[in-house]
């Protein structure tokens, strides 16, 4: 008996100081977007090893849920995929800054059967197969954009995220501003009443369910199907060229909204002009309380931003994420002072 | 006419024993399929840097889980140390002191705390230990995990200890022995085997909850010193990892699995060993 | 009772002085352990209750704005803030039923085996690995789930439901195409494993406490080995097996990971077993993370409450079964 008692002792007060701080340690916590996590995650790792002192705890829960966990004051600073609204502003007890990290992208996924090459698809195929008007893989909305391609005659099975997700406000934010439709009928966010369509969850959940679900169609994000190898389609943007995604389509959607970028930088540039142009593209953000009381924790901030914005971005292709425009680092760099 | 009769009794006999094999051996492969499959996709994970190296960022192959195994550990001796007694002490007072109508409500609360899902409470723990002091904390998960450990302790504590046979009670009251005393020495080591089947299940389940962890410890890169500080698990590590689209990750995921096994199979082998060398008394 | 306090009551005679003081000792012995337990159970109570409260307050914009409809409205939209919550207590209630109508027989029958015909080590080698199976994390049954039980769903047996039971009279309403692979009954199998570990556990153990003396009495009158499990052990255990089927039944309700997993998330009411479906616990783990609307989460918190609600009634109308069928077998009779 008292043997037991001993090591339960001891066991407790390892556990309790297992891993002991030492002083003078900076731990910032921050939560949010999933779509940013692998570069975020790059990030922290790399910024930790130049400065063994400041450890940046990031957990992916969810734009929602970094947003929220902000307002409540749990976590040092957020990220969302999408940039909070005026509501969600006003509700905060302190002012909150938007700083765009990296540029990613949506692509549609699919299996269907007996096709092995790229699809194309209008912005009125996309729209009408998630509404569930347009039904069928041989419906003349996709098949006159792919001529050439034996389409069958199979019911479209649609996938979509059951869990909330930016990746699905910023292609319901490309599907509210081609299909006026979709836009009373359904709207923009992170969990839409989807009219039709299966549930997956997360990436791995959609493309899971597409691979095994013939006649199928999803999304997910441009690293995802990069990293995987997953085959995607090319998406038609206002130009009316059909676009695949990469890193110079996504750049170049970006290139117009960078000279117009609003101070507070938040900004939708999904369905951007120019003929290079991916459409289904978006910033994510990393959400800054302007004003930080803790000393240490303030300036471990404006440093890790400082350093996102210059070394930093030399990490996004490596992940396929793009790189921000020179403008819009420029005038990040000078918002880092608003942060006191 | 008798030996129809007869004929008919033996073969429905001989028909359900061997279906209750059959049921006992499809459980048991569908176990087996279950470990099988976690040892062929996690056990070539499972290294010496599982076990004792942080997290790698995302895409880099290697690194380990060694703050999230501490983590978990730490959790459960939280739900242990505080839902257990209360479990325990609450299914005593059920099967021996409570009054008829006290005793019904306080199984009934019991069973609804049962059925309410873990991210609900979560939620609760977040509320009542995360908002107040507005950080994520160890403490906060142990709160969840506690809670969730009560019912089954209670169900099965209360359970066993009326399974007792009244013979004992009444053994070692015409010794002369208190109620609680009675209680104490007797009935208790007699009911020690459910008991203890009890706490170990309600353990074993909340080993792999990961719903309530996602609001209270958070999760950490990093190693989470004391008990008011965001903490990595298990659980949460296999749920990033396993929806993420790294192979490496998801590999790392069926390795975590693999070791929460582990873990829980060394406590209750632990557990039971200690047990036997006290000995129980099952029915007379 | 009253023999027992007359018994104490007489021995301390015998011990001569410090009689008072030793009665005093014992009876406040038994009052601090009353006192003590009383307080545990009644800690229960106040945290359910603090629970409930918290539900309560959380929920307050959806209840105010949506008032019992929100029982009935089958549309869930979080852009447009319209909130209902029939396709989740469908989908809660479908898979739970089909989690126990699978698992109950094969837990029991396993814990018949297990308890009466097994020779001791294997069984409790057996129920030890089968303990195991209660550790495993939901997630991991979720990817199991994905990678094993949907494509068998998708390629084999939904195809075998719908060609023989689809075609019966009113059951085939149940087995109709499309078959995905993900639905209510995927959801069922899922969580029909993942709730057999805890019928079988304790069921076993309650069989095994049933005394000797009672099955030997069935045998020595001439029943075969599976009449007096059937007809005596099982009556004797009812009451610990039922509370097994209780613990399951609570879990199947709550589980969240592995069934949004395997479930499609289609918050829909379908006849069709093998059509996609939702789960309150499912919606709330989805969502919870990411709603940013005050209206949703209250919303989303309503549903917990519902849940809530839905477990009170269930575990009522399980409570008043077992008081019918109770006769008083298997306690200190």
């Amino acid at each position: 008996m008292r043997k037991t008692i001993l090591v339960v002792w001891l066991l407790l007060c390892l556990a309790a100081t297992a891993g002991a701080q030492s002083s003078g340690t900076v731990l910032l916590n921050a939560a949010g977007a999933t779509f940013p996590y692998p570069i975020y995650s790059k990030w922290f790792d790399v910024y930790h090893q130049q400065h063994p002192n400041i450890q940046i705890n990031y957990q992916s829960i969810g734009s929602g849920g970094g947003i929220r966990q902000l307002l409540a004051g749990t976590v040092d600073f957020g990220a969302s995929d999408g940039p909070m609204s005026d509501e969600q502003l006003a509700q905060a007890k302190f002012k909150i800054l938007h700083f765009p990290t990296v540029l990613g992208a949506v692509v549609p996924t699919y299996n269907v059967a007996g096709v092995a090459s790229e699809l194309n698809f209008t912005q009125k195929a996309l729209a009408g197969i998630f509404l569930g008007k347009i039904t069928k893989w041989n419906d003349p909305e996709i098949a006159n954009a792919n001529k050439g391609v034996s389409l069958p005659g199979a019911d479209i099975v649609v996938v979509h995220r059951s869990d909330g997700s930016g990746t699905t406000y910023i292609w319901t934010d490309f599907l509210a501003k081609v299909s006026e439709e979709w836009k009373t009928k359904v709207g923009k966010g992170t969990s839409p009443n989807w009219p039709v369509g299966l549930g997956g969850k997360g990436n791995e959940g959609v493309t899971g369910l597409v691979k095994e679900t013939p006649n199928s169609i999803g999304y997910i994000e441009l690293i995802y199907a990069v990293q995987n190898n997953i085959a995607y389609g090319k998406v038609e943007n206002p130009a009316g060229k059909f676009v695949k995604a990469d890193l110079a389509g996504v750049t170049a959607a970006a290139d117009k909204a960078s000279k117009e970028i609003p101070d507070d930088f938040r900004v939708s540039i999904t369905n951007a002009p120019g003929p290079a142009s991916y459409p289904i593209a978006s910033f994510t953000w990393l959400l800054i309380p302007a004003q930080i009381p803790d000393a240490a924790k303030r300036d471990a901030i404006k440093d890790f931003l400082k350093w996102m914005l210059n070394e930093g971005q030399n990490y996004n292709e490596g992940l396929s994420y793009s790189r921000l425009p020179k403008p819009v680092i420029a005038k990040e760099l000078k918002a880092i002072s608003q942060i006191q | 006419m008798i030996r129809l009769r007869l004929l008919w009794r033996k073969s429905l006999n001989a028909v359900m024993l061997s279906l209750t094999g059959v049921a006992a051996f499809s459980v048991v492969s569908v176990l087996f399929l279950i470990l099988g499959y976690l040892l062929l996709h996690g056990g070539t994970s499972l290294s010496w840097d599982f076990f004792t190296k942080l997290p790698k960022p995302v895409g880099e192959a290697g690194g380990g889980m060694a703050n999230a195994i501490v983590g978990s550990l730490k959790l459960l001796l939280l739900a242990a140390v505080m839902g257990l007694p209360v479990g325990l002490l609450a299914g005593v007072y059920l099967a021996e002191f409570g009054g008829k109508t006290f005793s019904f409500v306080i199984r009934y609360t019991t069973d609804l705390l049962n059925g309410v899902p873990s991210i609900v409470i979560g939620i609760f723990a977040y509320s009542l230990v995360v908002l107040p002091v507005k950080h994520f904390s160890t403490l906060a998960g142990g709160v969840a995990l506690a809670i969730m450990v009560i019912p089954i302790t209670v169900r099965s504590t209360e359970e066993f200890l009326r399974s007792v046979p009244s013979s004992l009670r009444e053994g070692a009251m015409a010794l002369g022995a208190s109620k609680w005393k009675t209680i104490a020495t007797v009935i208790l080591p007699a009911a020690s085997g459910g008991i203890l089947t009890g706490m170990l299940l309600a353990l074993a389940r909340v080993a792999g909850e990961t719903a309530p962890l996602l609001f209270t410890a958070f999760s950490n890169r990093f190693w989470s010193p004391g008990w008011g500080q965001p903490s990595a698990s298990l659980p949460v590590m296999i749920y990033t990892y396993a929806i993420a689209p790294y192979d490496d990750w998801h590999r790392q995921a069926w390795a975590a699995g693999l070791v929460l096994l582990m873990l829980v199979l060394l406590a209750n082998l632990g557990c039971r060993l200690a047990l036997n060398r006290r000995g129980s008394v099952r029915s007379a | 009772m009253s023999i027992a306090a007359t018994t104490i009551e007489h021995a301390p005679h015998h011990r001569g002085r410090g009689t008072r003081a030793l009665i005093q000792r014992l009876r406040h012995g038994d009052e601090v352990a009353h006192l003590l337990t009383l307080t545990f159970a009644a800690g229960i109570l106040l945290l359910t209750s603090m629970l409930v409260y918290e539900l309560w307050v959380n929920s307050h914009l959806s209840r105010a704005k949506f008032g019992w409809l929100f029982f009935w409205t089958r549309t869930w939209d979080p852009i447009f803030d319209n909130f209902g919550a029939s396709p989740f207590i469908y989908g809660t209630l479908i898979t739970s039923i089909v989690s126990l109508v699978i698992a109950v027989p094969l837990g029991i029958a396993a814990a018949i085996f297990l308890a009466e015909l097994a020779p001791r080590k294997i069984s409790d080698s057996i129920s030890f690995l089968i303990d195991l199976l209660a550790a495993v994390p939901s997630v991991i049954y979720g990817l199991l789930g994905i990678f094993i039980v949907v494509p068998l769903m998708r390629t084999t047996i939904g195809p075998l439901l719908i060609n023989t039971l689809g075609h019966l009279p009113t059951i085939g309403k149940l087995f109709k195409p499309p078959n995905y692979g993900v639905g209510f009954f995927t959801a069922g199998i899922v969580l029909a494993i993942m709730v057999v570990p805890f019928i079988i556990s304790v069921s076993r153990e309650v069989l095994l406490t049933v005394p000797r003396d009672q099955r030997e009495a069935a045998l020595s009158l001439g029943a075969t080995r599976w009449e007096s499990t059937w007809q005596v052990v099982i009556p004797w255990a009812r009451t610990g097996i039922l509370g097994s089927i209780f613990l399951a039944l609570a879990r199947a309700l709550g589980e969240t990971m592995a069934v949004t997993m395997v479930i499609g998330n289609d918050p829909k009411i379908t006849a069709s077993l093998l059509a996609p479906g939702y789960t309150i616990a499912a919606v709330i783990a989805n969502e919870f993370t990411e709603a940013t609307g005050d209206l949703h989460l209250s919303a989303l918190i309503e549903l917990g409450l519902v849940l809530f609600l839905m477990t009170f009634i269930l575990n009522g109308l399980a409570r008043l079964l077992i008081v019918a069928t109770e006769r008083g077998g298997g306690n200190l009779s």
